[in-house]
């Protein structure tokens, strides 16, 4: 009886040690390509809605529809909620940029499981913990936030699908982006490098 | 004239939806293709150990301009009922400087958080949250803010039009400026090879 146990609890052993093996990621594409992709993609956006991509837009659909839960008559004396909240006929989500973030979170799924890239962790430079990490995640996120309501839209919005038809604002925004992102790098290298 | 099929009433609003949800699968799957799950190859993009960002963004932005370009070149796409949105030059200048100091210290935009979050990141999560209080405060904050907000109004600008140069050339020198801007990506990711954490990821 004791062997049976033995050799079984050793079966078990050399089990959990295969479990251990992980499939090594995958390499990320190379990036030439993946822009004229995702160009790609932008294109048919143009060319089959008449509009770009965007991503801040679905957030601020959540945030108005989370305050007129919790605070109706506040979120509807404030312009800027009322106007991801429609005319009250149609729910708020049943909204193109709603739809295609959903998509974002499946295709990056998708994406990432081909890959072997899908692992749960916390992603930071090598000289910080995590909490430290999070944090500045969360105040990154604000300001991103913040930021991409007073410019009209974000990185995808603005940048990539405003740049594309060459909208005079969106270019002003991307050049100030990176000047935003060059200018505060030095201040946080210990976090990154 | 058969493009955008939407503004000729090809398909309507519940199917603009599907395509919305289809669009986004491929806009998450080529960021997430790109290396844009990762916050730490988002953030060496500013330190010049690894130009993914702006490679792949300018690439991006060539293709989609190049082909809007040509289509309505052959009269394809009808210009003039794609979405421009006027130009509020104060606003969108101090946003973008606002945004871009959140890309360093988050180490996401909210499309690549987004990206992050589906492949199992925390910190791609807590970025989500983030930018939801961001544009709470944003939001609390629209009475005080509405004036600035809607300053500087220069209504439906392009570069052709504050230029005042054609639309083919603007776009010949945006492929030029995309050229450059890839010549020098690649200098700076041999320059600064030892701040690039791809190969240690």
């Amino acid at each position: 009886m004791t062997s049976l146990t033995k050799t079984f609890t050793k079966a078990f052993e050399k089990d959990e040690s295969h479990v251990h093996i992980e499939i090594k990621a995958k390499p990320y594409s190379n990036p030439y390509l993946v822009g004229i992709g995702l160009g790609l993609v932008l294109l048919a956006a143009f060319v089959i809605m008449g509009r770009g991509l965007g991503a801040s837009g679905a957030v601020s659909t959540a945030v108005a529809v989370t305050v007129n839960t919790i605070a109706p008559s506040h979120a509807s004396g404030n312009q800027f909620y009322t106007e991801y909240l429609g005319d009250g006929k149609t729910s708020p989500f049943k909204d193109w940029l709603v739809f295609e973030v959903l998509g974002v979170i499946a295709g990056g799924f998708l994406s990432g499981s081909l890959a072997h890239r899908v692992k749960k962790g916390v992603d930071k430079g090598p000289r910080v913990s995590n909490r430290t990490r999070l944090i500045y995640a969360f105040v990154g996120g604000g300001l991103m936030g913040f930021g991409a309501k007073l410019a009209r839209g974000c990185t995808s919005g603005q940048a990539l699908s405003g740049g594309a038809i060459l909208n005079l604002g969106s270019w002003a925004f991307m050049m100030m982006v990176f000047a935003g992102g060059y200018a505060a790098a030095y201040f946080l290298r210990r976090q990154w490098l | 004239m058969n493009a955008p099929f939407y503004k000729f009433n090809l398909f309507g609003f519940d199917v603009s939806l599907i395509i919305a949800f289809a669009i986004g699968i491929g806009f998450g799957f080529m960021l997430e293709r790109g290396g844009f799950g990762s916050a730490r190859i988002l953030a060496a993009q500013f330190y010049l150990g690894n130009m993914r960002v702006l490679k792949v963004m300018f690439t991006a932005i060539v293709t989609a301009m190049l082909g809007i370009f040509y289509l309505s070149v052959i009269g394809y796409l009808d210009l003039s009922l794609i979405y421009v949105s006027n130009t509020y030059i104060l606003p969108q200048v101090l946003g973008g400087l606002i945004l871009g100091v959140g890309f360093v210290i988050g180490g996401y935009c909210p499309g690549t958080s987004m990206v992050a979050f589906s492949t199992g990141k925390i910190d791609g999560l807590v970025y989500v949250l983030g930018v939801a209080f961001g544009i709470f405060v944003f939001g609390e904050m629209f009475p005080m803010l509405e004036g600035f907000f809607n300053s500087t109004d220069l209504g439906k600008q392009t570069l052709p039009s504050f230029l005042g140069l054609s639309y083919g050339l603007v776009v010949f020198l945006v492929v030029v400026m995309a050229i450059g801007a890839f010549i020098a990506a690649e200098w700076s990711e041999k320059k600064f090879a030892d701040r690039n954490p791809e190969k240690s990821i």
